[in-house]
Parts: C-alpha cells; sequence; structure tokens
C-alpha cells in the first residue's frame, strides 16, 4: 500500500483502457468507469449504479441509477457541471431496490459517500451497501450555466452541437458535431467556476474504491488508482476477464509525475485559499469546514 | 492505519472476553493507562421481564417474545464472562414517538451482540421493569422536553445528574424536531405545547441525529462509546476522535433546519453540490436545481439530518481518511 500526502492511500497505479470498443467509443478516457461497472453489473457485484445521466438541457446531467449496461451506455462522458450524484443514495437502496450500489463521483462526492458510511445521519441502511465507489479526478467543477457562458459565449459555439468537452493540456476544450474544435486558455474559465471547490483538498478522489482521470496518460488511456481492498478485488477480477489493457504508469507519458504535481498545486493553492478565508473580513473570517 | 489494525488485532482475537479487549489488554510495548474509575456492579440482569418483552411492530423483535425469561441461575451463568466490564445504558424517552426505540431495536442481532459483550441495558420504559431513572454510563435520551409536564423536567434533570455521558438520540432530542411544531391540544394532557430539545435544559455530551436516527449510526456511537470508556488508549483514541464531530455537534446549539446549510455552507461558499443533503432528508424537502440544494422550507421538519450529512458543515480527515479500518473494527466488534 503505498500512502502519498497528495495521491492518498492506494494499492497499485496503472495505465489502462477498456478492451470493448463500444464502450470506448463514448467515454471520456479509457472508459474505465463505464467498463467497470458494466463488468460489475454483469457479475451481481452491483445491483445498478447511480451515474451522471441525460438531462433536460444539452450537457446537463441529471443522476441517474443505471440497471442495465444501455443506461450505463447513455451516461459515459464527462459533463463539467454539477452532478448531484449523492443525492440518489439513499433512493437507490428504496424505491430502485439496490442492495448492492454502485456510485461514481468527484473525490467530494466520494467524501459525501464515505462520511456517509461513517456516520449515516439521515442514510439508514445504506452504508452496508454500497459496494463499488469509483471516483473521478477533479480539478474543478462548473455550475450549468458557467458552462453555458464558456460554450455559447467565449467558444461561439451551440451547446446543442456540442460532442465532448475536456480539459487538458492547459486548455478547456469544445469538440463539435461538424468536426470544429474550440479551445478556451484555462485563464478564461477560472472565473467561472464552482466557488466550493476552492477548499477542496482531494484531486483524485482518495476516498473510492477505484479512481480513475486522464491525466499521467496518453490521450484515450486512464489513469488508474486502485485503493480498497473492494476496489482491490473487483479490478482484479477484471483484469482477470480481460475488461481491460493496461500499461505499467512507469512506461508512460506523462506519467505519475504530471498527476502529483497538479495534485500538489490544487491542494497547496486550497489550502492557501482556506487560511485567507480565515482572516476574510476584518477580524472576521469565513468558515472552515474541516475539523 | 496502524491504530486501527492494532484495535482491529485485538477484536479479531477469538472468544472476545475482558481479558483481551478491555483495560486489561495494554499493547505488549506500552505502559498500561490509567485503571478506567470503577463502578458499581451492573445490576442484575433479570431487566426483561417476558409479559413486557419488546415486541416491535411488524418484525421478529430483537428479542423473540416467546423466549423464556431466563432463570437467575442461567442469568447467572451467562453473566460470569466479560459483564463486568460492561458499560452500562439506558434508554430515557421524553415526548419522541419511539420510532428512536424502534431503530435500536433495528440492529436486530447487533443489539443482542451489543447487549451481550458491551452494554448492560439498566433502564428502559418499554424494554427493562425499572422505573426509576438509575446511575448509569451512557444515557440515550429520546425526545424533547415538554416543559409543561413537571415529571418530564424532573426527569431530564436526574438523567444529567446520574448519567457520565448524555447522548440526544434522534433529532427530537437533538433539535426539537417535529415537537417544535406543537401548539398543544392533543389528548389527553391538552395543555402540554411546548417542547424544548433536551440541550436546552441540560449539557449534552453527544448529538445522534436523525428522524429517526439509523440503527448503523447507533451501532457506530455505542461501540465507540464502550471503547471511550472501557478501551485501552489507542482504542479511547479512535472513540475519540469518531466521537468529536458529534460532540461539537452537541455544542453547536439547538436548532437545526434547511437553513443552516443556507447559513453554513451555502452562504459561506462551500456547497459542491454533492447530493448528500438531499440524499438525507427524511421529508424529500429538498431537491436540486441545476445542481444547488433548494430547501422546500414548508417542509422541513427540522431534523437537522442534512446539515450533518452534508461534507462542508464538518468533515474529518482524521476520522473518514480511515474509513475502511473503522468500519472494519466496528464490524469485527460486532461478530458474535
Ligand atoms: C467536473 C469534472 C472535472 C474533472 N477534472 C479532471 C481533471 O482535472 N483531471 C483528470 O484527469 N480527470 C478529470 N475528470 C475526469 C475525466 O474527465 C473522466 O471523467 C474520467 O477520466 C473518467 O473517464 P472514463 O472514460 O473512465 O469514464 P466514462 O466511461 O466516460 O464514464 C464517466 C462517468 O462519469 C460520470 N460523470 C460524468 N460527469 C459527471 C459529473 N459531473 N459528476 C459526476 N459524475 C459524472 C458519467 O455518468 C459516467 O458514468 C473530471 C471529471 C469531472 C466530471
Ligand atoms: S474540485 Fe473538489 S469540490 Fe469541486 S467538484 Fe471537484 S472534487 Fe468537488
Ligand atoms: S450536502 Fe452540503 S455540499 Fe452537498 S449539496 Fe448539500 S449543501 Fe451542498
Ligand atoms: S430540510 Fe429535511 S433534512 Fe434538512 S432539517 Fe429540514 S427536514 Fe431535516
Amino acid at each position: 500500500m503505498v500512502s502519498d500526502n497528495f495521491l492518498g492511500n492506494y494499492a497499485s497505479c496503472v495505465a489502462a483502457r477498456s478492451t470493448n470498443r463500444a464502450i470506448l467509443a463514448g467515454s471520456q478516457d479509457g472508459g474505465i468507469v463505464t467498463q467497470l461497472f458494466a463488468f460489475a453489473l454483469e457479475e451481481g457485484i452491483i445491483d445498478g449504479a447511480i451515474v451522471a445521466g441525460p438531462g433536460d438541457e444539452p450537457w446537463r446531467p441529471r443522476p441517474m441509477v443505471a440497471t442495465t449496461v444501455a443506461e450505463l451506455l447513455a451516461a459515459r462522458g464527462t459533463k463539467y457541471n454539477i452532478s448531484p450524484n449523492v443525492s440518489f443514495i439513499k433512493e437507490a437502496t428504496r424505491s430502485y431496490g439496490l442492495d448492492k450500489v454502485g456510485i461514481v463521483g468527484t473525490p467530494c462526492q466520494m467524501q459525501a459517500v464515505r462520511k456517509g458510511q461513517l456516520y449515516p445521519v439521515g442514510l439508514r441502511d445504506v452504508p452496508d451497501k454500497i459496494a463499488l465507489a469509483i471516483g473521478i479526478f477533479c480539478m474543478e467543477n462548473f455550475p450549468y450555466q458557467s458552462i453555458v457562458q464558456l460554450v455559447e459565449d467565449h467558444a461561439n459555439t451551440k451547446l446543442d452541437n456540442v460532442t465532448k468537452m475536456d480539459i487538458g493540456k492547459g486548455k478547456f476544450w469544445v469538440y463539435t458535431e461538424r468536426g470544429a474544435t474550440v479551445q478556451l486558455p484555462l485563464k478564461v474559465t477560472h472565473k467561472y467556476e464552482q466557488p466550493g471547490c476552492h477548499v477542496c483538498l482531494d484531486y483524485v478522489a482518495n476516498l473510492a474504491d477505484i479512481s480513475t482521470g486522464s491525466v499521467g496518460t496518453p490521450d484515450g488511456w486512464s489513469t488508474v488508482f486502485v485503493r480498497s481492498k473492494k476496489g482491490t478485488d473487483i479490478w482484479s477480477k477484471a483484469l482477470a476477464a480481460g475488461c481491460f489493457e493496461t500499461k505499467p504508469i512507469e512506461e508512460v507519458k506523462p506519467g505519475l509525475e504530471l498527476v502529483t504535481k497538479l495534485a500538489t498545486e490544487k491542494i497547496t493553492k486550497n489550502r492557501k485559499t482556506i487560511e485567507e478565508r480565515a482572516s476574510f473580513g476584518v477580524g472576521k473570517g469565513l468558515r472552515n469546514p474541516y475539523i | 492505519m496502524g491504530l486501527f489494525e492494532k484495535i482491529l488485532g485485538i477484536f479479531k482475537k477469538k472468544d472476545v472476553t475482558v481479558e483481551t479487549r478491555g483495560t486489561t489488554a495494554p499493547k505488549p510495548d506500552e505502559p498500561e493507562k490509567p485503571a478506567v474509575p470503577e463502578r458499581p456492579a451492573p445490576p442484575p440482569t433479570n431487566a426483561i421481564p417476558a409479559e413486557r418483552a419488546p415486541v416491535v411492530e411488524g418484525q421478529t423483535s430483537a428479542i423473540p417474545p416467546d423466549e423464556k425469561v431466563p432463570t437467575t441461575a442461567q442469568t447467572d451463568t451467562k453473566e460470569v464472562k466479560p459483564v463486568s466490564d460492561k458499560i452500562t445504558a439506558g434508554h430515557v424517552h421524553m415526548s419522541g414517538c419511539t420510532g428512536c426505540e424502534v431503530a435500536i431495536a433495528d440492529n436486530y442481532a447487533g443489539l443482542l451482540t451489543l447487549l451481550d459483550k458491551y452494554v448492560d441495558w439498566v433502564y428502559d420504559l418499554t424494554l427493562a421493569d425499572v422505573r426509576h431513572i438509575p446511575e448509569m454510563d451512557v444515557a440515550l435520551v429520546e425526545g424533547s422536553v415538554c416543559i409543561n409536564d413537571k415529571i418530564s423536567v424532573e426527569e431530564i434533570r436526574e438523567t444529567r445528574e446520574k448519567s457520565k455521558i448524555v447522548v440526544a438520540l434522534g433529532s427530537c432530542a437533538c433539535y426539537g424536531n417535529i415537537t417544535r411544531f406543537c401548539r398543544g391540544g392533543q389528548q389527553n394532557q391538552p395543555q402540554h405545547e411546548a417542547y424544548l430539545p433536551i440541550g436546552d435544559l441540560i449539557k449534552v455530551d453527544v448529538y445522534l441525529p436523525g428522524c429517526g436516527p439509523s440503527p448503523q449510526l447507533i451501532k457506530n456511537v455505542c461501540v465507540a462509546a464502550y471503547l471511550l470508556l472501557k478501551g485501552n488508549a489507542d482504542q479511547q483514541a479512535l472513540a475519540t476522535a469518531y466521537l468529536k464531530p458529534l460532540m461539537q455537534a452537541a455544542e453547536r446549539g439547538t436548532e437545526a433546519c434547511f437553513c443552516d446549510l443556507m447559513i453554513d455552507v451555502i452562504d459561506q461558499g462551500l456547497c459542491i453540490g454533492c447530493g448528500a443533503c438531499a440524499a438525507a432528508c427524511p421529508v424529500r424537502a429538498i431537491t436540486h436545481e441545476y445542481g444547488k440544494p433548494q430547501g422546500q422550507r414548508d417542509l422541513c421538519i427540522k431534523c437537522g439530518a442534512c446539515y450533518n450529512q452534508c461534507p462542508r458543515s464538518w468533515f474529518s480527515f482524521d476520522v473518514v481518511s480511515q474509513y475502511e479500518g473503522i468500519m472494519e473494527t466496528i464490524d469485527a466488534a460486532m461478530q458474535e
């Protein structure tokens, strides 16, 4: 078990991508999330998974309990705005009747899940039913209206025509149906970020069973941290079933070094923000949620 | 993880008894911790007479109604093992709906394990044939206090005086909850109209909110309380870390509703739209509009679940980062 101040505890870290072309086709990166849930669903490791499904407006996600592979596929890809996936965590065990729940979420959502398991104030009978929590790396998130502003105003593109959004290589990328690509420098996007993200102290979902993101690996691949006992068990079964193609993380570029660099930058910056909040006013500060 | 593995090791030993578990089990390389102050021997455990056996509606109760009352002899044999090191606890019923008590019973076999290994249940109007509030280590108080009822006021005062740790069990005891809305007029005491969370009348040590509180949180808090009072130094450290946020919740005050999320989380620029508040709300008063929580405040019953479930109201990296170890520790403690 590796224990890192910024990357958390993990049993192993690899570069990986799904061996299933259909999954890869619409996935954000290596299709890790969708492939893992599809495998877990077919194996009965989970009865369903809470994912960010399609919502009422283009690129506006709505949390959804997916109980079929088709539903998982419909929820592929990153939506760069808030999908309150945790809001379904009790409902999944009630109306949906799941005994073994999968959930994907940002690092802060993994924090909510773990706090909920240890302190289930309003989560009766939920703690033992979390069968697979997959975390996705996250530098920041945006309100939906920020995405409208960025895509429709700054990138001058209709949201309906967008096929993919991505953040990478220092830019915010917007891809359209007709093959046009617009890129915005991140200095444009920063001011539109969700403010709550600025006190966030986790980049690579340290509390997930398995966490994954694009940073560290070549396009179309993902960096995967296998963390908990549950995660280790499910990951090894998925590998044995041939779900993933993998490479040692040491052999890919840019590798863990970049992940560490970004994690350190994010957490250091946000720690500073928390400090600054303490003296935000005159002799008065803003709350620090961490105790 | 070292701490948890050590503690886990202690629990994993077969046949857990006082010798391997309690104050008499120091780690070989550490001096024994100061002994926990002596307390009176646990009262006789014929506390559950058959005619008042708990039959919780619609389920097999934790103690089967047809089970024979243990004879004194049986009780004695049973009590020989680890009992002298149990903590004493009881359920004090103020103005609540008994839902909190049902939640305790909803631990099913877990409740039996708790009673078997860790807790002597010395007071409980529904379950134990004891009329007056005795001395106890932990009092779990359900319900708010009707200040128009002399006996309730006396009993809550007495509870404080006779208990080492007072736990406000459930949202009525913590925050008033649904009893905040009482205007009196109910039979057979129509003049009973004013109800206060217990923290407005006595000092409360630990909050265990929820309407009803979840059986799992009750289990966690009971195991933690046991470790705090009877454990070795490592176990006490774990229990203290775990209970700290719930102690701070008790210090924070007796008011809670959706507004607390607005005041302490959203207005403070801390909300991240995770959804935990909506999941926690027992009356579905919270929805998410464009990712952000919206409370229908007319629906809100002032239970405080959303606030306490939110990862941005309070969050302890120390504790939550060790979630796996802690959950294993508690599970191990609950193994029969
Ligand atoms: C707001 C945000 C910021 C991110 N920032 C980074 C970053 O800085 N660096 C990095 O390496 N990776 C980041 N990622 C992760 C990355 O974009 C991919 O989501 C991740 O690599 C998984 O890709 P995949 O191909 O394995 O998953 P897929 O198979 O495409 O599945 C993705 C899963 O995530 C769910 N999902 C999509 N959007 C959201 C959302 N908003 N909230 C919760 N769940 C969602 C989908 O429903 C789907 O189940 C971010 C993701 C999000 C949502
Ligand atoms: S940056 Fe942190 S707080 Fe913001 S969405 Fe990502 S994980 Fe959540
Ligand atoms: S639980 Fe807290 S952080 Fe999460 S959505 Fe609700 S108010 Fe926001
Ligand atoms: S909004 Fe719901 S969870 Fe929050 S205090 Fe009101 S009733 Fe309780």
